[in-house]
């Protein structure tokens, strides 16, 4: 155990040393090793930032959905009373038609009933005719009592 | 070996202990250990080298397993700096530990080399005498203790002043009284002068140890095939139980030195 210059020459590399490590070593690793810790912490607030979008994002298109299917509600609301007005018309057209073809049919029967009665009363007239000439057995002849023919025949 | 003088036991340790000196000078302070200049050079190089090549590379983004090595040790010094240091501690106090560790476990683990080994190996280079582990030079270790013992009176000044690091020496620990200012000097003297001491002679005396248990074992495989049996198992055991002692003590040395500058920093 012997102190000697080998104590201040240790000291000189001890000093060297330190000034190596202050001036090389220590400042370029800490530098990564910051911009490292940034670069993660930069990345975690990136996640962060998008998960809240992520969740805006789903509340946004929950409100779209809900939006669409209400129209497309309200859509077939419309859809349906525009349906039941088209019925409704449809039916009181039809009704009309009904009645105006009811009011013909009605108006031909009628008329076919006039004239069954016109031919009808003409039949009587005829046979009418045909029995007072053969009662009063002599020929009547139609052409001179027309008038009177006339008058029997409105007379029935 | 020495293979030239008859083998005894004390030629053996002898011949281990004894530094390659070179004087410059008169008288017994103007010589230099070679061996331990060189060696502490030359790892401390190795080491710092390695740092500085690691470093020079580094990526911000996914780092390699080198680099990853190095930040991880890194690391560990900064949080042990971080936890103890408050101030600007990458300015200086957090390199200067980091050199600490580094350079104090590499000069120790140089332990973990066979001893008889190398001794063949620095004798073939015709290097007779020649210790390879530099802490276990005591000038070594004070140079070190020594070196953060000015640090530390250098950042007292520097962040107190003169005045204030001299009201701190004869106020504190025990109060401003001019009848109570002898009595705290003397207890800052005496803390003073056993900060370098304790702090040297501790990381000195387990190296140094470490190496004469090493010795003691290969004496005793000299003696024979159980000796050698029983010495290669328990220095085997030994070796293993040393790579705590050497970690161990780099880590109290460092720690010492961020305390004792951390300390400096702070005033009472």
């Amino acid at each position: 155990m012997n102190i000697n210059l080998t104590l201040l020459s240790q000291a000189m590399a001890f000093a060297i040393f330190i000034w190596f490590t202050v001036k090389f070593v220590w400042p370029p690793l800490m530098r990564a090793i910051e911009n490292r810790q940034k670069t993660i912490a930069d990345g975690l607030a990136a996640g962060e930032r998008g998960k809240s979008e992520l969740e805006l994002a789903s509340h946004r298109s929950a409100d779209v959905v809900r939006d669409a299917k209400q129209r497309a509600a309200e859509i077939i609301a419309q859809a349906e009373k525009r349906a039941s007005e088209i019925v409704e018309e449809a039916k009181s057209a039809a009704k009309d038609e009904g009645g105006r073809i009811l009011t013909g049919a009605k108006a031909e029967v009628e008329q076919e009933v006039f004239r069954a009665r016109e031919t009808l009363r003409q039949n009587v007239a005829d046979l009418a005719l045909a029995g007072a000439a053969k009662i009063l057995r002599r020929e009547v002849d139609a052409k001179t009592h027309a008038d009177l023919l006339a008058s029997i025949k409105a007379e029935l | 070996m020495a293979s030239d003088k008859e083998l005894t036991p004390t030629s053996y340790m002898d011949h281990h202990l004894t530094n390659l000196t070179s004087s410059v000078g008169e008288g017994s302070f103007w010589t230099l250990h070679v061996d331990t200049l060189v060696m502490s050079s030359l790892i401390g190089i190795i080491s710092f080298g390695f740092l500085w090549w690691v470093v020079r590379g580094a990526t911000s983004g996914v780092p390699g397993k080198r680099q990853a090595f190095v930040e991880l040790a890194i690391e560990f010094v900064d949080n042990q700096v971080k936890s103890t240091f408050h101030g600007d501690r990458h300015a200086f106090v957090a390199p200067a530990a980091l050199t600490v560790f580094v350079w104090v476990f590499m000069m120790s683990a140089l332990d973990f080399l066979p001893i008889d080994i190398m001794a063949s190996v620095y004798e073939l280079l015709g290097l007779h005498n020649w210790r390879s582990v530099p802490t276990a030079d005591v000038n070594t270790t004070f140079a070190l203790a020594l070196s953060v013992w000015l640090l530390m009176i250098f950042f007292n000044i520097k962040v107190k002043g003169l005045g204030g690091w001299i009201h701190e020496l004869v106020c504190t620990p025990f109060g401003k009284n001019p009848l109570l200012w002898p009595v705290n000097l003397l207890f800052n003297l005496v803390e003073y002068v056993s900060k370098p001491l304790s702090h040297s002679l501790r990381l000195y005396g387990n190296i140094y140890a470490g190496e004469i248990i090493f010795l003691l074992l290969g004496m005793w495989a000299a003696t024979g095939l159980a000796g050698t049996l029983f010495g290669t198992v328990l220095g085997a055991g030994w070796a293993i139980f040393h790579i705590l002692i050497v970690t161990l003590q780099a880590f109290i040395f460092m720690m010492l030195t961020v305390v004792y500058l951390s300390m400096a920093h702070e005033s009472h």
